[in-house]
């Protein structure tokens, strides 16, 4: 099993200058009953995106005919709340392969690195820089680049570097996925688990 | 030897290997599953052909999507009654035991897993929802997952996870009179906001978390991934002790008394330091509740809504766009307002000692007419200790029924969703926007001032029904 590979993203941004965005608006609940990963894209936002009638929400970003792309830029503490991947999924499935925000909720961090969805923390100002180039000029391109850990806010060029383990770096990257990795740490965990019993009796 | 705190003793313990620049691989001693996150994870480890390493490890119930009515019926929504099915067949394939509708030991994962005697103090306890939280009121590393991580646990029975930073919240002195444990936690929440503690792997500590009983505990661990917190844990004591003696699964015998002599060693070392600390008085905590649309959002019952002014610039944004969506002013008091629905339950509020509370408030009264009340009990043996008191009984006289357990209305993921635009005082766990069904207005609070609402019609404070 691989993961999808990350390397350098290039692309125009949906702005969503909300904070708290939590994992109930990202996907609400009503839609977690299917059991195969597939689809969530188009239940994505739903409740933002859609009127009462079903009808498209035309406030909302992701039905505006100027914004596109496949990075998402938020308000801070993005994917608070519910554990479900389901958010995750849904954000890729659309078709966003990052997201930038200042502060990130630890769950949604995990689940999205665990499916080729990069989590790109940035300052409050280069937040608040981003989002202004954005909204001034929908069509700004934004690179984000794992291998230098740069994002670059490219008509201007400033840029600030971000965080990520070298681990998962490395996932992401070579499309390696953390089942692989820990099923191939099989003797260790049975050595685990034999001195914890002695140690232990657990 | 090193200082150390409770959170590093057990974390320490079970750490497998530490990746060079990456997370700890850490060993999970209990896993517990639901319908809603575990398929794809059963259908990855298949898509891999690898079994399943310690089936017995897991645990399973059915509990987001089932009705709290007519639960001997087939599941009438189709897709609801699908992934409890899935669940069934996934839990037979592979071995793993399965509470499942109509069982005995059937309700939310967080309830049954500790009324069971399954939540141990020093274990390591996964679950793929966030409030798995819950069971580190047992002096657990307890915290929610992802499905891909629900994977990793079966496949190998570990978890990849970065050591999160660690912080002591102490509340000293006593509570006053009508002041519970939900109201510790939503105030702390409403102190260091909805991300306050991101990152951070909490212990509560201080005269107030000590002199809480096991249920009450539960409810402040529980809430802990509402302030952003990996995890809530509180060290084990003979309160922790005396109610795990004799569980279903809890140890016997000579078993027993080595467990508690081990349980016994589970506390932070004097000398140890956190990397955050904060103290709160009880004496300032009344009864809470919020009127916003994210936990942080809360006030005291007899307070007021913050006026715009007072909100820091960056935030007033997001403050008025919630405030819009529960149609409340700053700046005003709540008290007062009118109440259409109560709902009584979640893994938060759905314990035994949550319905006694609620049933002592309103015995003898009746609740109002304009009020549609849901009285979920959080697992088949609360429900059955209700009756056995006799709560049912005090419930219907006072024109309330206790419903058959499930997580109900916390997500309305089965049929118990608040129409849009109503108002729902609610002793679950999160106010997001439509959480209760597309449009609800969810007021978060105690059991006590849930059931003070149910019977003014309003938001009233409970001290006065006390």
């Amino acid at each position: 099993m691989s993961l999808p590979k990350f390397n350098i993203l290039e692309s125009s941004c949906v702005p969503l200058p909300v904070e708290n965005v939590d994992t109930d608006q990202i996907i609400p609940a009503r839609f977690l009953k299917a059991t195969s990963r597939e689809g969530f894209g188009e239940n994505l936002f739903r409740d933002w995106r859609y009127n009462k009638d079903q009808s498209p929400n035309k406030e909302f970003v992701l039905n505006s005919p100027v914004y596109r792309g496949s990075i998402l830029v938020a308000g801070k503490n993005f994917g608070s709340g519910s554990s479900r991947e389901h958010a995750a999924w849904a954000l890729f499935d659309y078709g966003f392969r990052a997201v930038v925000s200042s502060f990130f909720a630890d769950i949604f961090k995990n689940n999205a690195l665990n499916n080729g969805l990069l989590p790109v923390q940035v300052s409050e100002a280069f937040l608040e820089k981003i989002l202004n180039a954005v909204q001034a000029d929908p069509d700004v391109q934004v690179r984000v680049d794992l291998p230098q850990q740069q994002i670059i806010l490219l008509p201007t060029n400033e840029w600030e570097s971000f965080e990520i383990s070298s681990y998962k770096k490395s996932c992401l990257l070579n499309g390696f996925d953390d089942i692989d990795f820990l099923l191939s740490k099989k003797e260790k965990i049975k050595a685990y688990e034999l001195k914890s019993e002695l140690l232990y009796g657990t | 030897m090193e200082a150390k705190t409770l959170f590093d003793k057990i974390w320490d313990r079970h750490v497998v290997e530490n990746i060079e620049g990456g997370p700890d691989i850490l060993y999970i001693d209990r896993h517990y599953i639901h319908e809603v996150t575990s398929p794809q994870a059963f259908t990855g480890l298949e898509n891999r052909k690898v079994p399943l390493l310690h089936p017995e490890k897991t645990v399973a119930t059915a509990d987001h999507n089932i009705p709290t009515k007519g639960q001997h019926l087939p599941i009438q929504e189709v897709l609801s009654r699908q992934q409890v099915k899935t669940l069934t067949e996934n839990c037979e394939k592979h071995g793993v035991d399965l509470y499942g509708l109509n069982h005995p030991y059937n309700g939310i994962v967080h309830v049954i897993g500790t009324e069971l005697g399954l939540s141990q103090p020093g274990m390591t306890i996964v679950c793929g929802d966030s409030h798995t939280s819950t069971h580190g009121a047992f002096g657990t590393i307890a915290f929610g997952i992802g499905t891909s991580e629900v994977e990793m646990v079966f496949a190998s029975q570990c978890v990849l996870q970065p050591k999160p930073r660690k912080m002591r919240i102490t509340i000293d002195g006593e509570l006053q009179k009508g002041v519970t444990s939900k109201d510790i936690i939503l105030y702390v929440i409403s102190q260091i906001s909805a991300s306050g503690a991101t990152g951070y792997f909490v212990e509560f500590a201080g005269e107030a978390i000590r002199n809480l009983s096991m249920e009450a505990r539960m409810t402040i661990c529980n809430m802990s991934i509402e302030m952003g917190a990996r995890g809530g844990m509180i060290a084990p004591d003979e309160v922790t002790f005396d109610y795990l003696r004799n569980r279903e699964f809890s140890p016997k015998g000579k078993d027993w008394e080595k467990a508690v002599e081990q349980w016994k060693q589970l506390k932070t070392d004097e000398e140890a330091v956190f990397d955050k600390e904060l103290t709160f008085s009880a004496n300032d905590i009344q009864p809470m509740i919020t009127y916003g649309t994210n936990p942080g959002m809360g006030i005291a019952v007899q307070g007021k809504i913050p006026a715009l002014n007072s909100v820091p610039k960056q935030n007033q944004a997001s403050f008025q766009k919630s405030l819009q969506y529960m149609n409340f002013k700053p700046d005003t008091s709540l008290v007062g307002h009118r109440v259409d629905y109560v709902f009584l339950g979640s893994c938060t509020n759905g314990r035994i000692e949550d319905l006694r509370a609620f049933a002592s408030l309103v015995k003898g009264k009746k609740k109002a007419s304009t009020v549609t009340a849901w009285i979920v009990p959080g697992s088949q043996q609360v429900a059955k200790q209700a009756k056995a008191e006799g709560l049912d009984q005090i419930l219907e006289e006072a024109g309330f029924e206790l419903r058959e357990p499930g997580c109900s209305a916390c997500l309305a993921m089965n049929d118990d969703k608040i129409p849009e635009g109503k108002y729902a005082v609610s002793t679950s766990n999160r106010n997001f926007e439509g959480r209760q069904g597309p449009g609800a207005r969810t007021l978060l609070a105690s059991p006590l001032t849930a059931a003070a609402a149910a019977i003014a019609g309003k938001i009233t404070n409970p001290v006065d029904f006390l």
